[in-house]
């Protein structure tokens, strides 16, 4: 194809997503929309299914038997809304695998936020408020994203974590109406999980160099400072019904904006932890290598038997 | 020889009377598997009353680049809809 | 009815569920693929379902304002009454699924005939519990097939399990005293009688996924009399941490 061809089918790309008419597989999409998409949707699933680790961390330790299944639920959840990620981003003509095998070597990223360690109960009710609560405000928006079956994905996503979020909430009120201990457990919780969280929107704008194509793809509606705000804005009261100190200094409601005003965030930490030096990068990525690498014989088997079906079956027909 | 399990489509109908809707797709090494794997993905929240799976390879989809010799010619028959037809205000009900 | 009596026999029911549902949960996050690890954790969910009712019922005999939660986590380790099979590690995917099916097959024969049980309560967890039993037998026994038929190295990693775990099968026909007389009141026909259905299907299973039937006479047991395998203190260590830790906390 000539030059001007492919600019020409490109023009026209733009033309139907402006239009907001979906994507789908088989259409023509231009490399860079292909291979952004399976970055991102990829980078997606890894945070689902790495994210299953922090809060799995806490299942059999769970302090009753409604939050066990609920928190079994949950974390069960996140492996389905992987695997419907893995699902879209293999329309785009990359198999399961070597999503994985560019997780396990470290190639593809997945969000820094479940680098961090659960160290308490608290830690299961703060992520799904928290961590949940900025998910769902990334999220939603995507469920109108140009790519057909990403925001197909999405929208099954967004449906199904409902809950997950008010899992979270339920875990902190009850903490909150608790004894001192709990109390206190819940605020440490805050304190370790708040500002992971706010970073999870990614850099600021002037530091982000993706958001003006991904505007344009929908696979972004706003920018990472105006999502950071919206989140602060809605978290900030619910802090405050549970009677926890969000730990910011500088933290202040503005009369004239209407927002809250924030302090700094110390970027240089989320730097740090994308580059590996997290609490738990390592473990993470090892947890994930080895549950694929102990199930290879099984998955062999089964394909393994398959073939064997398979042949008898011929046989019998044939 | 490495294979990876293959990549399987899934159908689900909702409740009798309503048709099997694609839900999504899944990895499977049979189809008995496919079955469990897809009951297990797809309705844990009571989404169906039936499912189907079909490896994913057996589908044979239309081509995007066909689409104006497909689907534009059906543009201008407007004759088979049935706001194509005058009738005198007169006329209820057909 | 005694109450002891019942309750005594409820844990045992219940207890297996508990403590088996205790096990899958450690493996989500960590299954062979995704998929498999979906299916892990829903058999998982229906046990801990189980259990939750028959802790509720046996809750609401006790009389002293106890909840659910006191009766699965506050029990010292020889009041537990489930089967040392359950209890058994994860050790990897064919013990899991090795383990899984020895227990389906009985489980779903003991839900029979809970189903026909004197006992509204009993009879109606039964009738709920047998439709989610019924395809974990299925899921187990599939996979017990692929593991079997499947390579060399499937197979023989499955003989293992299927040889380690033989010996805690028999276990799961044993009854007290206490639980024979609850049987008997309630007219729900004993373990025994379908004990020789039970290692005929699994040994039907085992040679179609062509695997060998164990040779062995001795079994083990002890779990129901609360004289566990040392594995068990580990489990509650780990289940009841926050209940030992923070005494008499909601949450």
């Amino acid at each position: 194809m000539s030059a001007k061809e492919i600019k020409n089918l490109e023009d026209i790309f733009e033309a139907k997503i402006a239009r907001d008419e979906k994507i789908e597989p088989k259409d023509w999409m231009p490399e860079k929309y292909r291979k952004t998409h399976i970055r991102q949707i990829s980078q997606h699933a890894h945070s689902e299914i790495v994210g299953m680790l922090p809060e799995g961390n806490w299942i059999t330790r769970a302090p009753s038997l409604r939050r066990k299944v609920a928190l079994l639920a949950k974390v069960q959840d996140e492996a389905g809304h992987g695997l419907y990620l893995y699902s879209a981003c293999e329309t785009l003509g990359i198999s399961r695998e070597e999503l994985y095998e560019q997780l396990h070597s470290g190639k593809a990223k997945y969000s820094s936020i479940f680098n961090y360690p659960t160290l308490t109960w608290a830690d299961i009710g703060a992520i799904g408020w928290l961590v949940d609560g900025a998910a769902i405000i990334n999220q939603v928006p995507l469920c109108n994203t140009s790519f057909g079956p990403y925001a197909r994905a999405m929208v099954r996503v967004c449906k199904e974590e409902s809950f997950h979020q008010r899992q979270g909430y339920e875990i902190m009120m009850t903490l909150c109406n608790g004894t001192q201990e709990q109390k206190d457990m819940a605020q440490d919780a805050l304190n370790r999980w708040w500002w992971p969280s706010l970073m999870m929107f990614g850099p600021t704008d002037d530091e982000s160099t993706h958001t003006e194509q991904s505007m344009k793809w929908k696979l972004k509606r706003k920018t990472n400072d105006e999502l950071r705000q919206q989140f602060i804005d809605q978290t900030v009261p619910q802090a405050d019904i549970l009677g926890l100190k969000v730990p910011d200094e500088d933290l202040k409601y503005n009369n004239e904006t209407g927002h809250y005003d924030f302090g700094e965030i110390d970027w240089s930490e989320f730097w740090q932890v994308v580059k590996g030096h997290g609490k738990c990068n390592k473990e993470r990525i090892k947890a994930r290598k080895e549950a694929w690498h102990n199930g290879e014989w099984v998955r062999e088997a089964a394909m393994a038997y398959a073939d064997k079906q398979d042949k008898r079956t011929t046989k019998q027909t044939g | 020889m490495k294979k990876n399990w293959p990549l399987w489509e899934v159908f689900v109908r909702s409740k009798n009377g309503l048709e099997h809707r694609h839900f999504g797709s899944l990895h499977a090494p049979d189809a008995e598997i496919a079955l469990n794997n897809a009951r297990d993905v797809y309705t844990r929240r009571k989404e169906g009353v039936s499912i189907w799976v079909v490896e994913s390879k057996y589908i044979k989809a239309s081509n995007p680049d066909d689409n104006s010799e497909l689907f534009d010619p059906a543009d201008d028959k407007a004759y088979r809809h049935p706001t194509f037809y005058d009738l005198p205000d007169d006329v209820e009900h057909m | 009815m005694n109450n002891q009596n019942l309750t005594h026999y409820l844990y045992g029911l219940a207890d297996n569920a508990l403590i088996l549902g205790q096990r899958l949960s450690e493996l989500c996050g960590h299954g062979p693929t995704l998929e498999t690890d979906i299916a892990l954790t829903n058999i998982a969910l229906d046990l801990l379902g189980q259990t939750r009712s028959y802790y509720q019922y046996i809750a609401n005999l006790s009389h002293e304002n106890l909840s659910e939660d006191d009766v699965a986590f506050l029990r010292k380790e020889h009041e537990y009454r489930n089967v040392l099979l359950v209890e058994q590690p994860n050790a990897d995917f064919a013990y899991v699924i090795t383990r899984q099916y020895f227990f389906d097959v009985f489980h779903f024969l003991m839900l029979e005939k809970l189903q026909n049980s004197k006992d509204l309560n009993l009879k109606a967890i039964a009738q709920k519990s047998i439709k989610e039993v019924s395809y974990h037998k299925r899921f187990s026994g599939d996979w017990l097939k692929r593991l079997g038929d499947g390579t060399e190295l499937s197979q023989e990693k499955v003989q293992n399990a299927v040889n380690d775990l033989w010996v805690f099968t028999n276990e799961l026909f044993e009854t007290s005293k206490a639980d024979q007389t609850v049987l008997k009141e309630l007219q729900i026909e004993s373990p025994e009688t379908f004990k020789s259905d039970y290692y005929k299907i699994i040994s039907s299973t085992l040679e179609e996924a062509k695997l060998n039937v164990p040779e062995v006479t001795y079994f083990q047991e002890g779990g129901k009399q609360g004289i566990h395998s040392e594995h068990m203190g580990y489990i509650l260590a780990d289940m009841q941490y926050m209940q030992r830790t923070y005494p008499d906390m909601k949450w």
